[in-house]
């Protein structure tokens, strides 16, 4: 096991998030079994007031969480200079089985955290809070997650172990072995390159789609998903070749260094937001006919495809200009 | 006009002292934000020795973990630039698991094996100084064209024993007899890092004062043609040589990295905890809230303030009083660091020695270094006033007005 700040504030951070993500489930359940919005007692007065300490819990998560996925992808960077064969954090990562599910953990938490948040948005704009079962029910679901992102991380930091020189042999030991692979397999650049590009019309026909029938909401969260999913396979394939210039250098992480001028937070973030606030806007739309919400969901719904809209653009404009402006010629 | 008025000064020129609900959903987002940053200032300002309190403890936290991650990040990359330059691989001679002298008819066996650029024999080893009860460090170097008599000593080593250019320092050879040695060179400051306690001297010096046979060498360096080959040069080497040991320079770097690293993160759990006793402190000043306060709180919601409002204005409280704080606690450990001798844990991250190099760090901010801060000073504290912050803002009006 190493033992450095950055792993200790790694662990810090899955510490609370899963403390917290606890704590307020516990309360949810509670909220769950005893919630009536048409009672005076003091146990509901109680629960209500109980709701506020869940949300800002929630709150503080979603933050950690963020500042976690950042220092972590820093750390495995960091770290690749120990690691036989470890270029960059591709490298670390693959060092042994628990670094990406620890990567994908960690996005997946943000995500439904940043859900959690809009759905008590929603919630909370509407008299007789409607929505206190499901978005109490979607936190039960969180909380093991949360526990699952800390146990498989806490394996992934046991599980590396330096190669430092030893008082035994000098080299040995690093020539006879193989070293980790220090790199990602993309698919290949042509259809990739069709795919992304495809990924963004049919996302702009799903939002046009979707403000005009509202009852696709689900269909265009999944799009959304869907788009995320092209868009990070896309900067394996091939927007990260275009930015290094280089045939074969897929890291998806080498963006966020200096030396590629921190290009990958302008990509990174537009694209969580975006990716976000289209699920948001999508999984609120199925609500829109409770009495309570009628006024409150649709114009949420009008500001996340908004927000997505733009985050989209901001994207793939972004991507568009840095394969333009690169000197790799990838489609010859 | 709003309730707010009967709180008002009497001068009725001033703006409402406590905006209001009303005040409230007329405003944008952000509007409202800065009413509530606004409101929240006067109201630390209100409390300032029991806030002073809680921001010097903050600050000295920030400061402490700051200090250590910029002291050993700054020696870490000292360490890694002055590696660059260093031999690619090297080769020593072990007898029974200890290093021992090379016969230079090896340097052949190294010379013919493909993908070797050149081999050199070197020869260095340390000498015992009574006199200044320090270590120093002595190397040939041929490439000098140094007379037996001649030597260059580093900056450190002719500070402490009060010597320059043109003056002898006696050495005692390992058969008793003195060995006096004239200093023609003072190694610059500049590579102090490298060359403190350094004494370079001739190849016939060198032997002469070791008594060292005509056919040894201490151990040899390698030019790798193709660096990338480097490992297999080493396995070729290995098989070649059975008793050696060949070093690459990628292992040195990441020994000295996993080094730095186990430094930092011992001093961090050792910071540990303080970083426990803060916790404790930070939740006791949010729970522990003074009459005038709850009577506050009480007084903002029969105004109009919502729960939500409250939660808002404590959480602005806990973000303005840590960043505060991280921002005068990494400026401090920034100029304790690199301008202040980090005199804080320099033996602990450096490690000490008699002949210790007198050095600057290049100051450099890092974007891990900050989120590491952020996560084990700003994280705990904000979890420690989460749940205090709330129990405050639910309190019922009437029962904190009342106390």
């Amino acid at each position: 096991m190493l033992i450095t700040p950055a792993i200790v504030a790694l662990q810090l951070i899955a510490l609370s998030v899963a403390g917290t993500v606890l704590l307020a489930a516990s309360f949810a359940w509670k909220i769950l079994r005893h919630w009536n919005i048409h009672s005076g007692s003091e146990l509901q007065l109680r629960l209500e007031r109980r709701t506020y300490l869940i949300s800002t819990l929630l709150g503080f998560a979603l933050g950690a969480e963020l500042l976690s996925l950042l220092l972590f992808a820093q750390t495995a960077e960091s770290l690749s200079g120990q690691f036989v064969g470890a270029m960059c954090a591709t490298g670390v990562l693959n060092v042994n089985p628990f670094g990406f599910p620890t990567l994908l953990l960690k996005i997946a938490l943000f995500f439904l955290a940043a859900l959690w948040l809009l759905l008590n948005r929603v919630d909370n704009r509407g008299y007789d809070y409607p929505l206190v079962r499901v978005k109490y029910g979607l936190l039960l679901a969180l909380a093991p997650l949360a526990l699952l992102e800390g146990a498989v991380q806490t394996r992934f930091f046991l599980g590396l172990e330096p190669e430092v020189i030893t008082s035994c042999c000098g080299s040995l030991f690093s020539a006879t072995g193989q070293g980790v692979a220090a790199e990602l397999a993309g698919l290949p650049a042509r259809p990739a390159l069709a795919l992304f590009y495809a990924m963004a019309g049919l996302l702009l026909v799903m939002g046009l789609a979707f403000r005009r029938w509202p009852r696709l909401g689900p269909l265009f969260a999944a799009a959304n998903l869907l788009a995320f999913a092209v868009a990070i396979a896309g900067i394996v394939a091939f927007l990260s070749l275009y930015v290094y210039e280089n045939p074969n250098h897929h890291c998806p992480f080498c963006l966020l260094k200096a030396g590629y001028d921190y290009v990958g937070y302008a990509l990174y973030l537009p694209l969580f937001a975006a990716t976000a606030a289209g699920m948001g806007a999508g999984l609120i739309a199925p609500f829109r006919r409770i009495v309570s919400l009628q006024a409150a969901i649709p114009d949420e719904m009008r500001r996340l495809t908004g927000l997505a809209l733009v985050g989209f653009v901001m994207f793939y404009g972004l991507a568009t200009w840095l394969i333009l402006r690169s000197h790799l010629i990838l489609l010859g | 006009m709003p309730v707010g008025l009967v709180f008002r000064d009497c001068d009725t020129v001033s703006p409402p002292l406590l905006p209001t609900a009303a005040d409230f959903a007329m405003r944008p987002l952000l509007e409202r934000q800065k009413y509530l940053i606004d409101y929240t200032l006067a109201a630390l300002f209100r409390r300032k020795t029991r806030n002073l309190g809680l921001l010097l403890v903050y600050t000295l936290l920030v400061f402490l973990f700051a200090s250590v991650l910029l002291l050993s990040q700054g020696l870490r990359r000292e360490a890694a630039l002055l590696l660059q330059d260093a031999p690619e691989v090297v080769v020593q001679k072990l007898i029974a698991g200890r290093h021992d002298p090379l016969p230079a008819a090896w340097l052949d066996t190294l010379r013919r094996i493909r993908g070797v650029g050149s081999a050199r024999g070197r020869l260095w080893g340390y000498y015992y100084d009574p006199a200044v009860k320090a270590n120093y460090t002595l190397m040939a170097a041929p490439e000098r064209g140094l007379a037996a008599d001649e030597i260059i000593v580093g900056a450190a080593l002719a500070r402490i024993r009060q010597i320059g250019v043109g003056d002898y320092l006696s050495l005692r050879a390992t058969d008793g007899r003195p060995l006096p040695m004239k200093i023609i060179g003072i190694l610059d400051s500049a590579s102090e890092l490298l060359g403190a306690d350094l004494l370079l001297l001739s190849e016939t010096g060198f032997r002469q004062l070791f008594q060292l046979p005509p056919a040894v060498y201490t151990d040899a360096v390698l030019t790798v043609r193709n660096p990338r080959e480097a490992s297999t040069v080493a396995n070729k080497i290995a098989l070649a040589l059975p008793a050696s040991r060949p070093i690459l320079r990628a292992e040195i770097l990441r020994t000295y990295d996993a080094v730095f690293h186990w430094r930092e993160g011992m001093t961090f759990v050792a910071l540990g905890s303080l970083l426990l006793a803060f916790l404790i402190l930070a939740w006791d000043k949010a729970a522990g809230l003074s009459a005038e306060e709850k009577r506050e709180i009480g007084i903002l919601k029969a105004i109009g303030w919502e729960t939500g409002d409250i939660l808002r204005m404590k959480l602005w409280e806990g973000t303005l009083l840590s960043l505060t704080a991280f921002l005068a606690g990494y400026l401090l450990a920034w100029w304790q660091v690199f301008y202040g001798g980090a005199r804080l844990f320099a033996p602990v991250l450096k490690g000490w020695a008699v002949l210790y190099p007198d050095f600057r760090l290049t100051p450099a901010v890092d974007l891990q270094q900050v989120l590491v801060l952020l996560a084990v000073t700003v994280l705990p504290y904000i979890v420690a006033t989460l749940i205090p912050g709330w129990r405050a803002a639910i309190s019922d009006p009437d029962a904190a007005m009342r106390g």
